[in-house]
């Protein structure tokens, strides 16, 4: 719950709610860019890592540094339990 | 992606192992009269027991688990006031899975819902958000816990459910504050702590200036780290290296992705949505004033204690530990988990009897799973 893990921005999804997709080893996510976006348009931020916590992207990190954090989270079982926290919340919006 | 193994490359891992015990040796710490820093948070708890730094690290280098894992410091009145919540008539009460299998004094969250209460998992508050949303005839209720780190998603979810002007959304709001409890650390006079580790993530949203005091208030040394091995090793090195020069300083370890001065929009989120508490109750460490934040009264409609009037709305009871319980003890450092005399009988993790055993982030936890055959025999 705080360590967090890289997803790489792959598109906006909403622009006034600042929503975009995130890819998270290799399932996608909906995320908010909201702590992230500076004045320019959403789009900019179409292809770039960032550590997300609890469904917000928090900081833009560089894909070296995605890459190492991934292989430490994976180390410590933290992101198969990112990864299924992220299944219990779509289970949970489908009504389980 | 191709992952990059050089963070854990053994040897710079051995240099920086070398140069730990050179100054460690230095500064005359020994197994005896050991220097004990402080990883303040859970995340480096886990981190140090999976690698085994414990064990690799200098004799005279001891670590002590701070208070820095959200489920292990919520007392148990507050999971009996979240099951108080779940079991209303046509709620639906969503949570982290940590907070799951949290014992409260009866039952946990689990437990309630296997009998019956509608509660959900959910990976963010966003989540609690679109159930609201999809089913208006319900209360749709989220449990806001964690440090720094996980409340602006809490403070920025009750913003747009306020845009959106939500009638059936509410956070039952237990978030803390790191910088609290480690002065009330500082301020016990059992304590002999000589420097600290500090969170990597609560810091890339609050920066590493609200740790200035632990240095010039306390005069002890802090680097804000992060949590893979290296990381760990070169921090505790900066803070060696501060006590063997004298110096007491924050310093960031983590730069990479701790900004001096934070997340400008987070920390707008919190101040806009929530203020601080005069004090909030910590498991195993009592009252530690200003240390837990409430919702304003601009948001009070989205606030699950003025809707449901628990918590700190309603009236409150102080629950005592359970019986042979020594988590107040394990918090604080004064006592290891293993010398717990529950550990391994009453309490494990597939039956946890205190929180320090049901997160992957707990002291209890760690030990048990990465202590290895001695820990469980001794527990025999
Ligand atoms: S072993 Fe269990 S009861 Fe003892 S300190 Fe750890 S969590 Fe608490």
């Amino acid at each position: 719950m705080c360590l967090g893990i890289p997803g790489q921005i792959v598109a906006i999804t909403d622009e006034s709610r600042q929503m975009a997709m995130a890819e998270v080893s290799g399932v996608r996510r909906e995320v908010s860019v909201a702590c992230v976006a500076d004045e320019g348009p959403l789009s900019g931020l179409i292809g770039q890592w960032a550590l997300i916590h609890v469904g917000f992207a928090m900081s833009l990190i560089d894909e070296d540094e995605a890459a190492k954090t991934l292989e430490a989270l994976h180390d410590l079982g933290e992101a198969q339990e990112a990864l299924e926290q992220m299944a219990a919340g779509d289970a949970a919006l489908a009504g389980e | 992606m191709k992952f990059a193994s050089e963070f854990r490359d053994p040897k710079a891992a051995k240099a920086l192992l070398a140069e730990i015990a050179r100054v460690a040796d230095k500064i005359g710490a020994t197994k005896e009269k050991p220097i004990h820093i402080m990883e303040i948070c859970g995340g480096h708890t886990h981190s140090i027991f999976r690698y085994g730094l414990d064990k690799l690290i200098h004799e005279g280098v001891e670590f002590i688990h701070g208070p820095g894992c959200p489920v292990c410091v919520l007392p148990r009145a507050r999971v009996d006031e979240c099951i108080e919540i779940a079991e209303r008539e046509g709620v639906i009460f969503t949570t982290f899975g940590d907070a799951m299998r949290v014992p409260g004094s009866k039952k946990s969250l689990i437990q309630a819902k296997a009998e019956g209460a509608d509660i959900r998992m959910v990976y963010s508050p966003l989540d609690a958000l679109e159930l609201a949303r999809r089913n208006p005839e319900r209360e749709v209720v989220f449990f806001g816990l964690g440090f720094e780190t996980t409340t602006p998603s809490t403070a920025l979810a009750i913003q747009q459910a306020s845009r959106e002007g939500l009638q059936n959304f509410s956070v039952f709001c237990n978030h803390i504050t790191v910088p609290e409890p480690i002065k009330a650390l500082l301020d016990d006079p059992h304590m002999c702590l000589d420097g600290f580790i500090g969170p990597g993530h609560v810091s890339m949203v609050i920066g590493i200036h609200p740790y200035d005091f632990i240095a010039e208030d306390y005069h002890k040394p802090i680097a804000v780290a992060g949590f893979e091995p290296l990381d760990l090793l070169q921090s505790v090195l900066m803070v060696l290296n501060q006590v063997a020069e004298g110096r007491a300083e924050v310093e960031n370890q983590y730069a990479r992705v701790v900004p001096e001065h934070g997340n400008p929009v987070s920390l707008a989120a919190i101040a806009d949505v929530y203020e601080r508490r005069p004090s909030f109750e910590w498991r195993g460490l009592g009252e530690i004033d200003a240390s837990g934040l409430r919702i304003r009264p601009a948001y009070a409609a989205f606030d699950a204690e003025e809707k449901f009037g628990v918590g700190y709305a309603g009236v409150r009871t102080e629950l005592k530990d359970p019986e042979g319980c020594a988590c107040g003890a394990v918090m604080t450092g004064r006592m290891k988990p293993v010398d717990c005399p529950q550990f391994g009988r009453g309490c494990t993790p597939e039956m946890p009897l205190g929180a320090l055993m049901v997160s992957s982030e707990g002291a209890c936890a760690a030990y048990w799973q990465y202590g290895g055959a001695r820990a469980r025999e001794a527990a025999e």
